[in-house]
């Protein structure tokens, strides 16, 4: 498991700070969920974990996001071997234009994986691991846009899984499904954290409880408390996570 | 290891290719732009742009090309004028106000495309069948009806779009206001969508004086400034063609005058067309 | 009131009026075209017209089959240049230029696309042609014995190839617009979900961008053909005119347009010479009507596409 470190982290844009000094340690294999109101800095943070940010235009990144030991802010980063250990679920289900096989091979295929019979088993074990092979397995070769906003948001977890990362980022991945499919996605999330570190963005109080074992809370691009969800949730230390947490704020 | 250091070498490759294609492109243009100006400055001189050529151009050598540009002028300009009496009626009818999502507008946005990419020379010759059915020589009204078949596609799209961008919630407004559709269209909708519209006009404008195959046997050809509409006209374009086959060196010089006087009367459209879209915009609503 | 409802009246009229026109028109026009060419359709079955290789005008004898040839030698000459060159460049500006570059690179694009094609032929006439005369006479020299490249004529630079590469030139800024258009209009999270998985951006743009945009790019290319096939006086200077079949790319040729342009001087003083080039006219409008309307069709098609 990746060990992740940010130290001083400051992101602008346009001569605005959308993060500020942000430094922390993310725990393996937990789910670490981000939390904070809209516009608080959730998503750049998530962003500069796999250096996304970098379509960005205009953003300036400083300080240092060391995975294993190495920054991965610098520039002489491979790019492609930090985004194969480190993979993204985004908001709105984005598939890939091509069929719901080729849609969870193409990763692998990219990275290397050739043989046909490989290929098939890592689709089949993805697609079961997402709970979808039993919903697909009999139409693997139709186009991805057929199915529901549910299924594709499980496709496309499939997809960032057959890559075999070691950490799994996730922004607002529930908030464009309705509430059966994101309560199923939930349940993902739960089997997922054995093998991988999850790192979920939510603005939602309620989904953080549910699912986060360690917090942390932004407010205005700033890491204002972070620690174990049991114990920032019953014992706030900082007087505008307990806003929060009261729902006065965001 | 090595399958990752061949995927960024690919990556390196294929940049490679694609600023070597870009560079290839736009190093042409340059060359050409620089080629024409060269050879065309050369041969320049006042006396050039306001002398008509002497008697006999394929002889003789002093005179200009006055003909030429001011013949340009009267084909674009009146094909232009044509065209937009036809081309704003057209583009407000496929407006959804009107027919918009009709059949006939579908039908009649398709015929539109499809005219818009048909050759100039066929409309010259169609252009020319209908001067010999009518009796008439090759003369100005004739150039400034095929030419105006050449600019009136060229007009309608790009009005079309210009008028599409229009906001729904202006109009909306415009209607809760008690206007009619054609006060709306004319109050409303044309001043939003005038610099769209205006350049659509301009940019017709600009193809019309570089076309040469519409007018080639439909306007005619003359070394002299034509008196009435049926007259035979010169033009830019077709003065080069004709001048540069010419075995006189002081001959071709003018074509290469001419077309220098083109490529720059061209440029300043596009200039003028930049500038008056962002003049006109004072008022819009973004 | 009632002089509102009037003027909306009339306007509504006059809007519908003008609509019809159009189609009348078109219809007129073509029809004129069509029935110009008659007379040398009744005298030979099209087919033969189209197969024939003899052009003597004055004997009587009108064979299509080199104005053809030379037609499609030329434009699939450009085409093979035009594309690669012309897509390559579209994906630069779309996917990789910066900002600035972009900014300072578009205009450039339109502005070539707005040169009148007679400036483009005394381009190829001053550069083209002679360059291309030197490669066709070391190929005469040196590889006279390859089949499809050798000159089977004296080489004088005049040729196919002189005539392709001043149409590739033309027909680039139409298939790099359209292609720009259609790739920029791909979504971005498309962009970023590809890059997330560990992809480098070529594999991105080869993989999944180009994937979502095969219909426009095709319709680009397509449109770009049309184009090329139509277009007249450019490729009338630099080609040769000769009516015969072109055999390598350093031959010269005679498209279907610069036999219209070139030869209507005479078309009334012969005979039958007058239907003839109406009928080229007709061809020419036919092939290009169909080849747009292909296009058009795969672009309505695109709103119908693989994404939602």
């Amino acid at each position: 498991m990746p060990h992740i470190v940010v130290r001083n982290l400051t992101v602008r844009y346009d001569g605005h700070e959308a993060l500020r000094e942000v430094s922390v340690e993310i725990p393996d294999g937990q789910i670490t969920v981000v939390l904070g109101p809209s516009g608080c800095g959730k998503t750049t943070f998530l962003r500069c974990l796999n250096r996304l940010i970098d379509l960005t235009d205009g953003a300036k990144v400083t300080g240092e996001v060391l995975i294993d030991g190495e920054n991965i802010l610098a520039p002489d980063t491979d790019l492609l071997r930090l985004r194969k250990k480190v993979g993204m679920l985004a908001q709105k289900p984005q598939v890939l234009p091509m069929s719901i096989y080729e849609n969870v091979a193409f990763g692998a295929w990219l990275h290397g994986v050739r043989d046909k019979k490989a290929l098939d088993a890592l689709v089949r074990d993805c697609l079961k691991r997402v709970h979808l092979w039993d919903e697909v397995k009999d139409r693997l070769f139709a186009p991805a846009s057929q199915l529901s906003v549910g299924q594709q948001q499980r496709l496309c977890l499939a997809r960032s899984l057959a890559v075999e990362p070691e950490v799994l980022l996730c922004d607002e991945p529930t908030s464009a499904l309705d509430p059966i499919s994101a309560q199923r996605v939930e349940e993902l999330f739960f089997e997922l954290k054995e093998r991988y570190t999850l790192v979920l963005v939510t603005h939602t109080l309620r989904q953080a409880k549910r699912l986060a074992d360690y917090v942390l809370f932004f407010y205005m691009g700033e890491l204002v408390e972070h620690g174990l969800a049991q114990r920032v949730f019953s014992e706030p230390r900082d007087e505008r996570t307990r806003a929060f947490l009261a729902g006065v704020i965001g | 290891m090595g399958e990752l250091t061949w995927r960024h070498c690919k990556e390196a490759l294929m940049q490679g290719t694609m600023v070597t294609a870009a560079t290839l492109l736009f190093g042409s243009l340059l060359t050409l732009l620089a080629v024409v100006t060269v050879k065309g400055w050369q041969g320049m001189s006042w006396a050039m742009l306001v002398r008509l050529p002497k008697s006999g151009s394929y002889l003789g050598g002093e005179g200009g090309i006055l003909n030429a540009i001011v013949g340009s002028l009267l084909l674009a300009v009146g094909a232009t004028l044509l065209a937009l009496c036809l081309a704003l009626p057209v583009a407000l009818l496929l407006q959804p106000d009107y027919a918009g999502r009709t059949k006939f507008a579908q039908f009649l946005r398709l015929l539109l495309n499809l005219l818009w990419g048909v050759p100039s020379i066929v409309y010259g010759a169609c252009g020319f069948a209908l001067l010999v059915a009518l009796g008439w020589r090759a003369c100005l009204l004739g150039g400034i009806i095929a030419l105006t078949f050449v600019e009136l596609p060229i007009m309608v799209r790009a009005m079309d779009e210009a008028l599409r961008m229009v906001p729904k919630a202006m109009k909306e407004a415009a209607y809760s206001l008690a206007l009619t559709r054609w006060e709306t269209m004319r109050h409303v909708v044309v001043r939003q969508a005038l610099p769209g519209l205006v350049t659509a006009v301009l940019l017709a404008f600009g193809r019309g004086i570089g076309d040469a195959a519409s007018v080639l046997f439909t306007a005619g050809y003359t070394d002299n400034l034509p008196r009435s509409l049926f007259d035979p006209v010169a033009s830019l374009p077709v003065a080069v063609f004709f001048l540069l086959n010419s075995p006189f060196a002081e001959v071709q010089r003018q074509a290469y005058a001419a077309a220098f006087v083109l490529l720059v009367l061209v440029l300043l459209v596009s200039v003028l067309t930049r500038l008056l879209a962002a003049r006109l915009s004072r008022y819009l609503v973004r | 009131m009632a002089s509102r409802l009037w003027q909306e009246r009339l306007a509504t009229a006059l809007l519908w009026a003008s609509g019809f026109l159009v189609i009348g028109l078109t219809g007129a026009l073509f029809t004129a075209l069509f029935v110009r060419a008659l007379p040398i359709l009744h005298r030979q079955p099209l087919s033969s017209l189209l197969t024939g290789e003899q052009w003597q005008p004055a004997k009587g004898i009108f064979g299509f089959a080199p104005f053809l040839a030379g037609s499609l030698w030329v434009t699939l000459t450009a085409m093979a240049l035009a594309v690669p060159l012309s897509l390559l460049t579209a994906i630069y500006l779309a996917e990789y230029a910066r900002p600035q570059v972009r900014l300072t690179l578009k205009p450039l694009v339109d502005l070539m696309a707005g040169i009148p094609s007679v400036v483009y032929g005394v381009f190829g006439v001053l550069v083209i042609v002679p360059a291309v005369g030197k490669i066709a006479t070391f190929v005469k020299t040196h590889l006279s014995s390859v089949p499809l490249l050798s000159p089977s004529m004296p080489p004088t630079g005049y040729s196919v190839l002189a005539g392709g590469i001043v149409l590739a030139l033309m027909v680039s800024p139409t298939i790099i617009a359209i292609t720009d258009e259609v790739l920029r209009s791909v979504p971005m999270s498309l962009r970023e979900a590809t890059l997330a998985l560990g992809a480098t951006r070529w594999e991105t743009v080869r993989f999944v961008v180009l994937r979502a945009a095969r219909p426009g790019i095709v319709s680009a290319i397509l449109l770009g053909f049309a184009r090329a096939f139509g277009e007249t006086m450019a490729v009338l200077m630099v080609v040769g005119n000769v009516p015969s079949m072109p055999q390598s790319p350093f031959d010269p040729a005679y498209p279907l347009p610069a036999l219209i342009a070139n030869n209507y001087g005479e078309m009334m003083s012969i005979p039958l010479y007058d239907a003839a080039l109406m009928l080229a006219a007709l061809l020419l409008f036919v092939t290009v009507l169909v080849v747009n309307l292909a296009a058009q069709l795969i672009l309505r098609r695109l709103g119908r596409g693989w994404a939602n």
